[in-house]
């Protein structure tokens, strides 16, 4: 049985091409995935992004249990409604999955999880609980609509209930702001400013048409995976799952080693990895040539070595092709790709390729 | 709801084909096929002079969501392909049965366009999907 956010028949009447992910019934596009694309990039488009795992953790331990769970370190976040990037990985370091965790006060924080991982996550969650003092709530009647773009504030802070909107207007990058109900983060997936807005679900369809009504575009997964290439953002299960490990996916930075008092999960296995040295690095990649970078598709090095493309596709900003590749450390500045059978020439490059409407590397 | 012209006929990897005056077959993909695909943004195209057999993989149309193989309708050998593609593979999406052409062939057998659907039996297809 496919799972239907509040917003089904909304997407629905605006002739939405329906898919499914991950067991959801979910929006790809509403026309052209490449024109929702470049309206986040140049002014404002909306996701319905309520198939997310909202998930509270409150009691007097929350912030230990926090800090023993994740690899980075909620200890940073002292400012409340400041957010943090996570991964949450197993013993073995392996990635269980990545994550947002905000900070409510000391004994509260929330995360929210991905949608396809919900069932391990949770039963993770509740595993790792055992002998802290907290209890593990999870929010599914919240809705969750990603508000994007250079214009996405001035859309949005208007039409917040009561003073949140003045609120909403004062936060700063990834941080939030409540009212009741109503959660507002200065966050994405799209490498442009805007807001994450968790809402209850039955708000969820007046505020979506009322965001219409102003002008803000539906854009769908399509546009959401393409935005979310460019800022070189990594998506769970494509670019990283169990079988890896943070210093392999590109996100080494998201490790709090310091206090190396703190011990979390997967801690020592990560530490003999990084000792080991011979972990295999994660770059972006520029297509040189005509065609499309798709995940899957082998990198071949100058001296013969592999390595693989985890999540590829066309840049309707640089209207080339790019990627996500995990591949030796020993890679030089280019590489070829095999797209079925014949070798191109591609780029290595920081796997940062737009942010804020802007183009990050020489092409 | 996709768009099925009656003059031509279908094959049910969602190529069309058209046989014109002078006896060669232009062939295409169906308005239907590009809905499914989304914006195209590369199309591969077959060299001319390549000689096909029906069935025969000989193009690559990729959209922002997936890459699809194009087969040849029919046997024959490739006269014409459509280069302004290469700069402009939307007219793919908004035009699919005139701009959006792809290639030409010269067909060995003309009847062999008997063994593909007709547009009704091509909406068929496409309902059942």
């Amino acid at each position: 049985m496919t799972k239907k956010t509040i917003l089904n028949s909304a997407h629905r009447e605006l002739n939405a091409r329906m898919v499914d992910f991950g067991g959801w019934d979910m929006p790809v596009n509403y026309g052209s995935q490449i024109d929702e694309h470049h309206f986040v990039r140049q002014s404002v488009g909306m996701f319905d992004v309520s198939h997310m795992t909202v998930v509270d953790v409150n009691g007097a331990q929350a912030k230990a249990y926090l800090q023993t769970l994740l690899a980075n370190d909620v200890a940073k976040l002292t400012r409340q409604g400041k957010a943090l990037y996570s991964c949450m990985l197993n013993e073995d370091a392996g990635i269980i999955d990545d994550l947002i965790v905000y900070f409510l006060d000391e004994q509260n924080y929330r995360l929210v999880v991905n949608a396809s991982t919900r069932d391990k996550d949770i039963a993770w969650l509740e595993k790792q609980a055992e002998g802290f003092n907290v209890d593990i709530n999870e929010k599914p009647t919240l809705a969750m609509i990603a508000v994007q773009g250079p214009k996405a504030r001035q859309k949005v802070c208007p039409l917040l209930p009561d003073r949140l909107g003045l609120s909403a207007a004062e936060i700063k990058p990834f941080s939030a702001c409540w009212h009741g109900e109503w959660f507002v983060g200065r966050t994405g997936y799209t490498g442009e400013d805007g807001f994450e807005i968790m809402l209850p679900e039955d708000k969820a369809e007046g505020f979506w048409k009322q965001l219409l009504e102003v002008g803000v575009k539906p854009c769908g997964l399509g546009a959401r995976d393409t935005l979310r290439l460019e800022a070189g953002m990594n998506l769970y299960g494509q670019d990283m799952d169990e079988t890896k490990n943070p210093l392999e996916s590109g996100l080494a930075w998201t490790i709090a080693w310091e206090p190396a008092s703190r011990d979390f999960v997967g801690k020592a296995a990560l530490q003999a990895i990084k000792e080991k040295a011979s972990s295999d690095k994660f770059v972006g990649l520029l297509l040189e040539e005509k065609g499309v970078l798709r995940g899957h598709q082998k990198v071949v090095l100058e001296d013969g070595a592999r390595g693989e493309i985890t999540s590829g596709g066309y840049s309707p900003t640089m209207e080339r092709s790019i990627a996500l590749a995990r591949v030796p450390a020993n890679i030089g500045e280019t590489c070829k790709i095999d797209i079925r059978g014949k070798l191109k020439n591609a780029t290595v490059v920081k796997p940062c390729f737009v942010r804020q409407g802007a183009i990050q590397i020489k092409i | 709801m996709s768009d099925t012209p009656n003059d031509r006929k279908y094959a049910d990897s969602h190529e069309w084909a058209l046989l014109e005056a002078d006896g060669n077959i232009r062939v295409g993909i169906t308005d239907h096929a590009q809905e499914l695909l989304g914006d195209l943004v590369f199309v591969e195209l077959p060299e001319v002079g390549q000689e096909l057999n029906k069935g025969d993989e000989c193009s690559v149309v990729e959209s922002v969501k997936a890459a699809s193989d194009i087969y040849s309708p029919v046997t024959g050998e490739i006269v014409a392909v459509n280069e302004e593609l290469d700069d402009t593979p939307e007219a793919i999406n908004t035009s699919p049965y005139a701009d959006g052409w792809i290639f030409v062939i010269k067909p060995t057998e003309t009847s062999e366009l008997d063994d593909l659907l007709d547009a009704d039996g091509y909406i068929n297809l496409t309902e059942d999907e």
